[in-house]
């Protein structure tokens, strides 16, 4: 057969994975899709929305402990020097935070639409899920507006040790929070679709959590910068 | 196939046993106040895991030979364990390490936690790729201040003294070869210039990394004069096979003539 | 593929085209085998280096043809300089224990059985499946050009402890380009582990078939899914470290450098970082990763064990409990790496008393193996003699580590051959035959062959005897004080233990020759070997209720349903003297 088609699993799972509890001793959640897998030859039988929670979850624990190490490399770091000097915030940071924070607010009101229903909400939707898109794209140039801010103090990477830590900690959330806007997009794309019904759930879904787990980890973010920096 | 497990394991643990038990390759002989109580602790542990090693090999070789399948039709002994037994050598063999290393715990507090007596030597030791340099504060007992900038090998000053300006500095000591005086508490402050060295002395059973950026103190009573080997046991670079010193263990009045001709040599 | 089950309501295609079926292929079956080949490789690469350390230690003049080519430097003429040893025992550390260790029994074994064992047609997320794959492919490949580029691989070991590793090539050749692409391929390996460990952990909370309760997991389940959360939460931390590492190489950062270091008569333009933040971060990642290369290994043993000895395994409940216990505690111990570091010796006491802890549930595991050997008819196949060797090995590897867990003796034996000994025999070798008995017991499985069982025996006797001539005088000379990481013997004190080297030389050169015995059995037997039955061991676990090799989606689109936990041997009252996981016929022992 002719390798297409990439045709994605089609779980038939709820409405919405939050429903769903944590898998207990015996699965019943194995379903087979009833399409082809196509010539990539992906599998066609479907994994239950638990799993794809579990497995953000995993990711969100992964991004958990390495943010960990780099704030107890801060903690030690700035405990042990004497080489340390504070590098005042650039005021835009705050900005930037209201922005992320809206966002999340922005997803929510998006997946209020879907869960509403009714004829409209695909474009509402939709519509909210762009809307965070470019509140995401925001503080992304946002935090480019930081650097150029800092850079324009003469504060770069190597400056001291405390600028060290902002540019890593600021780009390291910055490079996940692309990932999110990426899945973000995806999201966007894939909701328009009819034949991806069941999947837009977990799809949206995921994405949220990663997205308010990204908000998140800024604000602690923010507080470490502010506190320790 | 079970016998031959069963010999084979045999063999392993006594030619083992028999290496360690007759002392064919020992630790040198301790010269420190605190060696005897560290090669105490050694025999102990040897002793302890010694009985548990002959145990289990000893057992899973017999295990292996005496059920093996014979194809003569036996049942085999069906049984999913056992909780009793399960939590009596949990609490067994947690009683024999945690106590075990309790036991031990004093010597590490005595290298470590005891401060060295006020009135001990005190001597800088510095490691750099690939040697060590030792510096004595002189008749002062003070060291003077180091400067990275005056650092210069070619010229000697290995620590960066400024012996122009600095009062203290002027009567320093910096010598190759790590001279002490034997039955005196010594304190080593230990830094390094370079990268990340250590310090070892087989028959002190005294071992500490050089880590740079921080001083480490460390400090010893070496109890029998001799000529021992400095080993650096941190991977510094190409030379780190050869990186090496002497201690130099000399009674109270051979150091001092020591010291003294160190000190015209400056 | 077999095809067989295409008239089943739901049509499972495999793919056709020789690139998405064995290159780029979503097959957690072909990902296993690509990811245990992945550690063949490796390891051939790792032990010839071995070889080469070995030899330039007791020979230090030999000629090795051919070596100039690869390094007209490090061997001219073909002989190795001192620095040359470094480069190599740097990569023979990485590869092994990063490429083979971690790799083979987890991502390899793991992959292919995981989802076979538990009743699943494949890893939850096919795709991020194939992507750790190829990650960790490009892993490889970055840390092997090392090898080319112009001052070699880096020399700072395994571990690359800065400033040694941070400060560039003015701390010796390799320490340009080869380290930071050893950094660059670390960092990669990391991010490859982590999809494979969210995979792993997913697919074992969720896709376990009806029945196939966590108490009913095949222990080797339990290994893996215990590897996988270590796996997950200690190579983010090490990625971080490398992330910094990384910074003060190339972005002029100073994490890990101190200020005022004089490195080749130059002063680094660096100020207040430190290299102990390097060690406690890289060992917060390195004691679970001791770990992650041998809970496999139990797993593997403890299945094999109860099979060929036809009795349940003694204690499944201790036996799982032990894994999680492990797994928690190694978590707690990173510090006994770091007892003459310059840390506080207040926090050795805590680091020590925890290590000491994990020998509990080690001995729990040894105590087990025993308690399942006691009272059975005991079949050696290769896979058995292998799992075995394994009990011993891990034992005598273990024991040495409580001399290690105790700070007081530590200044005895740090950094001395001992040390060598211990990691070399509990992580090394007893990992390493833990994966050869997963290759004899499950080769049938996956390619529907049976390997040669007399060259088998043949190569666990010459092997097992090998190792113990290899490592176990490591202990004798690292008591009297022979170091570790020395590439020539110069004083007056190491010069009488050369002839333990020359021994220990020719052992390894000998016990890495049988090692060509496996290699052309496994070739052999994937193509000429016996055909094998669906269950050539009488197992009782889900991977022998399927075709060997197993259809494309494993379970031919049906489900298989679970009744008993997975080591029901030597059952009383039944004609066979097992009962598989999916028999539905009663045992009274039933849990």
């Amino acid at each position: 057969m002719a390798p297409t088609v990439l045709t994605p699993a089609k779980p038939e799972v709820p409405a919405r994975t939050d429903d769903l509890g944590p898998g207990g001793g015996s699965n019943g959640g194995h379903r087979f899709g009833d399409d082809g897998s196509g010539g990539y030859g992906g599998h066609a039988w479907s994994v239950p929305a638990r799993a794809y929670r579990t497995g953000m979850w995993m990711a969100l624990a992964a991004i958990v402990m390495l943010f960990a190490a780099f704030t107890s490399a801060l903690v030690v770091r700035k405990g042990i020097s004497n080489d340390w000097v504070r590098t005042a915030l650039p005021n835009i940071l705050w900005l930037n935070t209201a922005v992320l924070l809206l966002s999340s607010l922005t997803f929510e009101l998006a997946r209020r639409a879907f869960d509403a229903g009714g004829d409209l909400w695909v474009v509402r939707g939709t519509r909210w899920l762009y809307l965070t898109l470019g509140l995401g794209v925001a503080f992304i140039a946002g935090q480019l507006v930081a650097w150029r801010e800092l850079a324009a103090r003469g504060v770069y990477l190597a400056t001291n040790p405390s600028s060290s830590f902002f540019y890593l900690l600021t780009a390291a959330h910055g490079i996940h929070l692309l990932g999110g806007i990426v899945a973000l997009g995806y999201a966007a794309i894939i909701v328009r679709k009819i034949a991806a019904e069941p999947r837009k759930r977990i799809v949206v879904d995921l994405t949220a959590l990663y997205w308010h787990f990204m908000d998140g980890l800024w604000v602690y973010l923010l507080i470490l910068l502010t506190v320790r920096l | 196939m079970g016998l031959a497990f069963f010999v084979v394991l045999v063999l392993i643990t006594a030619v083992s046993v028999y290496i360690f038990g007759a002392h064919i390759w020992w630790p040198p002989h301790a010269i420190s106040t605190i060696g005897p109580s560290v090669d105490h602790q050694f025999n102990l542990t040897l002793i302890l895991t010694g009985i548990i090693f002959v145990c289990a090999q000893l057992g899973l070789g017999y295990f292996a030979w005496k059920y093996r399948d014979r194809k003569d039709g036996r049942k085999v002994i069906y049984s999913h364990g056992n909780n009793k037994l399960e939590a009596g050598w949990t609490i067994a063999a947690a009683v024999v390490f945690i106590g075990l290393n309790l036991i031990g715990f004093q010597i590490w507090a005595k290298m470590y936690f005891t401060p060295a007596p006020p009135d001990a030597l005190q001597i800088q030791v510095q490691g750099q790729q690939f040697a060590y340099y030792f510096r004595y504060p002189g008749p002062d007992g003070k060291f003077g201040p180091t400067h990275v900038e005056k650092v210069d090998d070619a010229t000697g000053n290995f620590f960066g003294l400024d012996r122009d300006h600095d009062q203290d500095s002027k009567d320093d000591i910096v010598t190759a070869t790590l001279g002490v005086p034997v039955n005196r508490p010594v304190e080593l402050i230990l830094r390094s210039k370079d990268v990340g060295h250590s310090f070892f002395v087989r028959e002190l059973r005294i071992h500490q990394d050089l880590v740079p950026g921080i001083e480490i103190p460390i400090h010893f009573t070496a109890t029998e004069t001799g000529r021992f080997e400095i080993v650096c046991t941190q991977l510094c670079g190409l030379g780190h096979y050869k990186m090496r010193a002497f201690l130099q263990v000399m009674t109270e009045e051979d150091y001092q003539k020591w010291l003294q001709s160190q000190m015209a040599a400056q | 593929m077999p095809e067989a089950h295409a008239e089943t309501a739901h049509q499972h295609h495999a793919p056709t085209k020789f690139i998405w079926k064995y290159i780029f292929s979503l097959d957690h079956k072909v990902i296993g085998k690509q990811y245990y080949f992945l550690a063949l490789f490796s390891v051939v690469v790792g032990m010839i280096l071995s070889w080469l350390m070995r030899i330039h230690l007791v020979w230090p003049n030999a000629k090795l043809y051919g070596l100039d080519l690869l390094s007209p430097a490090g061997a001219p003429g073909g002989v190795m300089t001192p620095e040359y040893y470094l480069s190599l025992m740097t990569l023979h550390g990485t590869i092994m224990i990063f490429f083979v260790l971690t790799t083979a029994p987890q991502s390899g074994f793991g992959n292919y059985f995981l989802p076979i064992q538990i009743g699943a047609e494949d890893m939850a997320f096919p795709r991020l499946n194939m992507l750790s794959f190829w990650t960790t492919f490009v892993a490889l490949m970055v840390l092997l050009s090392t090898f080319f580029v112009t001052d070699g691989p880096p020399i700072s070991g395994w571990t690359g402890y800065p400033p040694l590793s941070a400060v560039g090539s003015s701390a010796g050749p390799g320490e340009g380009l080869g380290q930071t692409l050893w950094v660059i391929s670390i960092a990669i390996f990391c991010i490859g582990s982590l999809l494979g460990a969210l995979n792993f952990i997913a697919t074992t909370l969720d896709l376990r078939t009806k029945g196939m309760k966590l108490m009913r997991l095949p222990l080797t389940c339990w290994a893996w899914f215990v590897t996988a959360v270590l796996g997950l939460l200690s190579f983010a931390v090490l990625f971080g470290a490398c992330a910094l590492l990384l910074l003060d190489r190339v972005g002029g950062t100073s994490f890990f450098i101190p200020g005022g270091l004089i490195v080749s008569d130059k002063i680094m333009p660096h100020s207040g970082g430190s290299p102990l933040l390097y060690q406690h971060l890289f060992w917060f990642f390195g004691h679970p990763e001791v770990y992650i290369a041998i809970l496999p290994g139990m797993g593997v043993t403890s299945h094999i064990i109860s099979c060929f000895a036809r009795k349940p395994i003694f204690g499944y409940r201790a036996m799982a409990y032990s894994l999680m216990a492990i797994g928690f505690l190694s978590f707690t111990v990173w510090g006994h790496h770091m007892f003459l570091s310059g840390m506080s010796p207040y926090s050795a006491f805590s680091f020590s008393l925890f290590t000491m802890a994990i020998g509990v549930p080690s001995a729990i595991k040894t105590f087990n193996w025993l308690g399942t050997l006691w009272g059975g008819k005991i079949r050696f196949t290769s896979a058995m003699l292998f799992s075995i060797g394994f009990v011993s090995l891990f034992v005598t590897g273990g024991l040495s580590g409580i001399f290690l867990a105790q700070p007081q003796l530590d200044p005895m034996l740090h950094a001395t051959y001992f040390v060598v000994a211990h990691f070399h025999m509990v992580m090394g070798v007893a990992a390493i035959f833990g994966m050869f008995a997963g290759t004899y017991f499950w080769f049938p499985k996956m390619f529907g062959r049976m390997m040669n069982e007399t060259w088998g025996k043949v190569h666990f006797w010459t092997t097992f005897i090998g190792v113990y001539c290899v490592f176990m005088p490591m202990h004798f000379i690292g008591v009297e004080g022979a170091i570790r990481r020395y590439s020539t013997w110069t004083d007056n004190y190491l010069i009488p233990m050369i002839p333990v080297h020359e021994f220990m030389t020719i052992a390894a050169l000998f016990t890495g020759a049988v090692q060509f015995i496996f290699l052309i059995n496994v070739f052999w037997s994937m193509f000429k070997g016996e055909k094998a039955t669906d269950n050539p061991w009488k197992g009782t676990s889900l991977e022998w209720t399927v075709p060997s090799p197993p259809p494309f989606d494993n379970f031919a689109g049906k489900h298989p349903v679970v009744y008993h936990g997975p080591y029901e041997y030597g059952v009383p009252g039944k004609d066979k003297d097992y009962v598989m996981q999916d028999s539905p016929e009663k045992i009274e022992d039933d849990e």
